[in-house]
């Protein structure tokens, strides 16, 4: 059914993926997500569309490996399929002229921020996109972002590339040391990460939208699992977000959350490594 | 009662022979042995005692029992022929009217139903016949020993996309694939049911009762599309033009889980009973060594409210292994909503029930995990709009519980997925699609809807009745055009 028909390995436990889904590839905007499941005893996870293709009926999705789920998603390959995949989920990014957008992205969320920032660049934004990675060797997606943007500024810890630092440190600079006129700001990356931004952003009122990644399950508004904290109010990111005002974010909490089923998620893993890789 | 009862040659026993009989009940799993498994906690009649209990009923002339089922299935007609041994037969009979009665013999309210207005359980001595069990017994015969399959008319060549495989949705798509007409089921989840898979247990329905009753369908040749959104796959409007459906009906229930909106509800190991449930049921979470969807277990769970979702998430607390797993309600035991015998299986297992009482807030570890809920007691005051006692608190009787875990099973609020992406259907006050009662029409042409997204929370066997109706509503409107 759902047919893997492009895989890349682009390094460091991620893989991107073409998956053939003419239905949702026909719907997709950029923001939104799909849930997959590798087989049919599998969990239910969340994934963000990095792109889709009406014409070929196909989406493209990059996957960092973490724990179970993503490590049987690793070994699928070309020509194999999921067990099920659903979507377009949540509420599309509100893409309009703002003026000045500028496009936070760290690890897999430069994936998720790249269909956003073509679309920002569409509706006659200059796009200043601002990508990190550990080194310059695992920078995600850098020709792609440097095709949706005016400009794409680089940030790496160990300095092999760009500013050497964090994503924060350069956007810090824009608006501190450039004093740049900035009319919206996207972050999408570890929460961590979308916290500092939001934090730096809120000193000068930048209005700011990040992208949440609570554990799910139906993706549906039906569970209630995927519950956060805006502005002090319960919201379900699957069907209020994925995209909320950062300023309003309760980031701690979402943390939290993100970290409830840690010992489950270990012990499944290291099961299914025991089983089937004896290691 | 003779002057009741139908006083045919055929009927040798005597009424007041009928009447001697005890009433059967069905013989089920102890509760120490099914506090820890998840299997169905009754076996169900054998032959024997199904005939025994058919023979209760005295085939009244003005069967209440008729009127008091929501799809008014001929009860007399197939009790009797459970009576004289033809339990294909009864079943044949029930199907008539119910397509899913192994399912409705096992959840439905049957005492405030078929079971409530039974002329022999008016009286004082003889409670009423087993209308549920007794239509369970004819179900789950037929799929042993029985030809399941349906006869399908002729092929129209019109097609009818039904949004939501819950039971609103799965009656019209059989009523109408026995017209004749093709019709899609399309469901959001990897598996159709609705609550009768997400939530509804396996101990009270078990998921192979459901599938052998979603086979029927498949086979009489229903199409079922899983993993599909409406609202955001592909949109009620576009199924009516692109996709050329002459009709849409939706069923996507009251889904969207309610919150006590009280601090600390965010912590871990606050759940809403949705949340507990599906990963229980629809992810099997519970068989741990094969599926991968996690739970936790712990010393103490508390479940807020006392309806069959609060009672379900107990008993499945129970059975995950919680030491001490309690209902809290914030109303008396008087005013519970969920079914008598789900209560009384509750009871059995040890499951502890505490009546008038309100959480106030829930309190958390440096880890952000839930350890324990403040609650206030209070005592019942005027009726409210429900007819209900209202409860009202009673000052400076705050106490604190410790707890692992909560489930909040308070009901639920609209899904705004389909509604909201459905221009020219209008909606109450609450959010609930507007449909005419008697054939689910909504306000937009072409589209009806019934079960609970447009009551609200209620039962598997009104959501079915609401599906028969719109069925005969959407023949008549695609045979006529006429809206
Ligand atoms: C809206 C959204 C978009 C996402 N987009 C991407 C993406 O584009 N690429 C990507 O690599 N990852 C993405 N994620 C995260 C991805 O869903 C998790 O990494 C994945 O579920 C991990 O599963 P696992 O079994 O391999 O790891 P596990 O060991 O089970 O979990 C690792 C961590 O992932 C998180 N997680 C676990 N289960 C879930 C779940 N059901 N739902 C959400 N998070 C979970 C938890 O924080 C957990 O600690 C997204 C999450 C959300 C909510
Ligand atoms: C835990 C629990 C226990 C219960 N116990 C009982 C009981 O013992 N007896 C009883 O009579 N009643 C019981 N009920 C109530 C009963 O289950 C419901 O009244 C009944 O299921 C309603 O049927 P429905 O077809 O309207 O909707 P549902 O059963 O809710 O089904 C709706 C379906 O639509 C799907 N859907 C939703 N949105 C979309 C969309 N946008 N696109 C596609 N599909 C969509 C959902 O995934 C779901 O599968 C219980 C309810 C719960 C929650
Ligand atoms: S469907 Fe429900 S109400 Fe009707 S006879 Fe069966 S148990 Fe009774
Ligand atoms: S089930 Fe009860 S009401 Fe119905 S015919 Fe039999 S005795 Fe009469
Ligand atoms: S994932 Fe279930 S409500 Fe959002």
């Amino acid at each position: 059914m759902y047919e893997i028909i492009g895989k890349k390995n682009l390094g460091e436990g991620i893989n991107l993926y073409i998956i053939s889904v003419p239905d949702i590839a026909l719907k997709a905007l950029p923001g939104q997500f799909i849930i997959l499941r590798v087989n049919k005893n599998g969990e239910r996870i969340p994934i963000t569309l990095a792109d889709s293709d009406k014409n070929n009926g196909t989406i493209t999705i990059l996957v960092q490996t973490l724990g179970k789920t993503t490590h049987l998603l690793s070994e699928l390959n070309v020509g194999d399929s999921l067990a099920d995949v659903v979507g377009p989920l949540g509420v599309p990014t509100e893409i309009e002229k703002f003026g000045t957008v500028v496009c936070v992205g760290g690890g897999f969320g430069i994936a998720a921020i790249y269909p956003i920032a073509k679309a920002m660049k569409s509706a006659g934004n200059n796009v200043i996109s601002i990508i990190g990675a550990r080194s310059k060797e695992l920078l995600l997606m850098e020709n792609e972002m440097r095709s949706a943007s005016s400009e794409v500024l680089v940030a790496t810890n160990d300095g092999s590339y760009g500013t050497k630092g964090i994503v924060t440190d350069v956007l810090r600079e824009l608006i501190y040391d450039k004093k740049m006129q900035i009319d919206r700001v996207i972050a999408i990356g570890p929460v961590i990460m979308m916290k500092a931004v939001s934090d730096l952003t809120k000193e000068k009122s930048i209005k700011t939208t990040v992208s949440l990644n609570p554990i799910m399950i139906d993706g549906t508004g039906m569970c209630g699992a995927c519950r956060v904290l805006v502005d002090k109010k319960t919201k379900f990111a699957c069907v209020d977000g994925p995209d909320f005002d950062g300023h309003l974010v309760d980031f701690d909490n979402l943390m939290n959350r993100l970290k409830f089923y840690k010992e489950e998620e270990k012990a499944s893993y290291e099961c299914h490594m025991k089983q089937h890789h004896n290691i | 009662m003779d002057k009741t009862a139908n006083t045919n040659k055929q009927n040798s026993l005597e009424t007041k022979e009928r009447l001697k009989i005890k009433k059967h009940e069905m013989q089920s799993q102890s509760p120490d042995e099914r506090r820890s498994n998840f299997k169905e906690v009754p076996y169900g009649y054998s032959p024997e005692d199904a005939v025994e209990e058919a023979k209760r009923c005295i085939q009244c002339k003005r069967p209440y029992c008729i009127e008091g089922c929501p799809v008014n299935i001929d009860i007399p007609a197939f009790i009797k022929l459970i009576e004289e041994g033809d339990f294909l037969g009864a079943a044949k009979k029930i199907k008539e009217t119910n397509a899913l009665p192994a399912v409705c013999g096992r959840v439905c309210p049957q005492e405030d139903q078929c079971e409530k207005v039974c002329t022999i359980g008016k009286r004082k001595d003889t409670p009423s016949v087993a209308i549920g069990n007794l239509e369970r017994f004819a179900a789950d015969y037929e799929s042993k020993y029985g030809d399941i399959r349906i006869e399908v008319n002729k092929r129209k060549d019109k097609k009818v996309a039904i949004v939501g495989g819950g039971p609103a949705g799965l009656t019209v798509a059989g009523d109408l694939c026995k017209m004749g007409y093709s019709v899609s089921i399309f469901e959001a989840l990897h598996e159709i049911g609705g609550v009768l898979m997400y939530g509804i247990p396996e101990f009270r329905l078990p998921k192979e009762i459901l599938s052998r009753e979603l086979k029927v369908l498949e086979d009489m040749g229903v199409g079922i599309f899983t993993n599909e959104v409406i609202g955001k796959t592909i949109t009620v409007d576009e199924l009516l033009t692109e996709r050329g459906y002459s009709a849409v009906f939706i069923g996507t229930g009251a889904g969207t889980p309610k919150f006590l909106n009280i601090p600390g509800e965010e912590l871990n190991g606050v759940y809403s009973a949705n949340e507990f449930l599906t990963r229980v049921n629809l992810m099997r979470a519970y068989n741990k060594s094969e599926f991968d969807t996690p739970i936790k277990c712990g010393k103490t769970l508390v479940v807020f409210g006392a309806g069959n979702t609060a009672m379900d998430a107990v008993r499945t607390g129970l059975r995950l292994g919680y030491d001490d797993a309690k209902i809290f309600y914030r109303r008396s035991r008087k005013e519970m909503t969920a079914r008598l015998e789900e209560v009384h299986h509750a009871e059995e297992e040890g499951i502890k029930f505490e009546f008038l009482i309100n959480p106030l807030r829930f309190i958390g570890d440096e880890n952000h995990n839930v350890t324990a809920v403040e609650c206030e007691r209070m005592e019942l005051g005027e009726p409210d709009e429900s007819g209900r006692r209202r409860p009202i608190p009673i000052k400076g009787s705050e106490f604190i519980s410790d707890i692992n875990a909560a489930v909040i099973a308070i009901g639920t609020n609209v899904n705004p997925i389909v509604p909201s992406s459905t221009p020219g259907m209008n909606l109450n006050k609450w959010g609930y699609i507007i449909a005419d009662e008697d054939t689910g029409k909504t306000t937009k042409k072409g589209v009806f809807a019934g079960g609970d997204i447009v009551t609200g929370a209620a039962t598997v066997i009104l959501a079915m009745g609401a599906g028969k109706k719109a069925a005969v509503a959407i023949d008549k409107y695609i045979e006529t055009g006429i809206w």
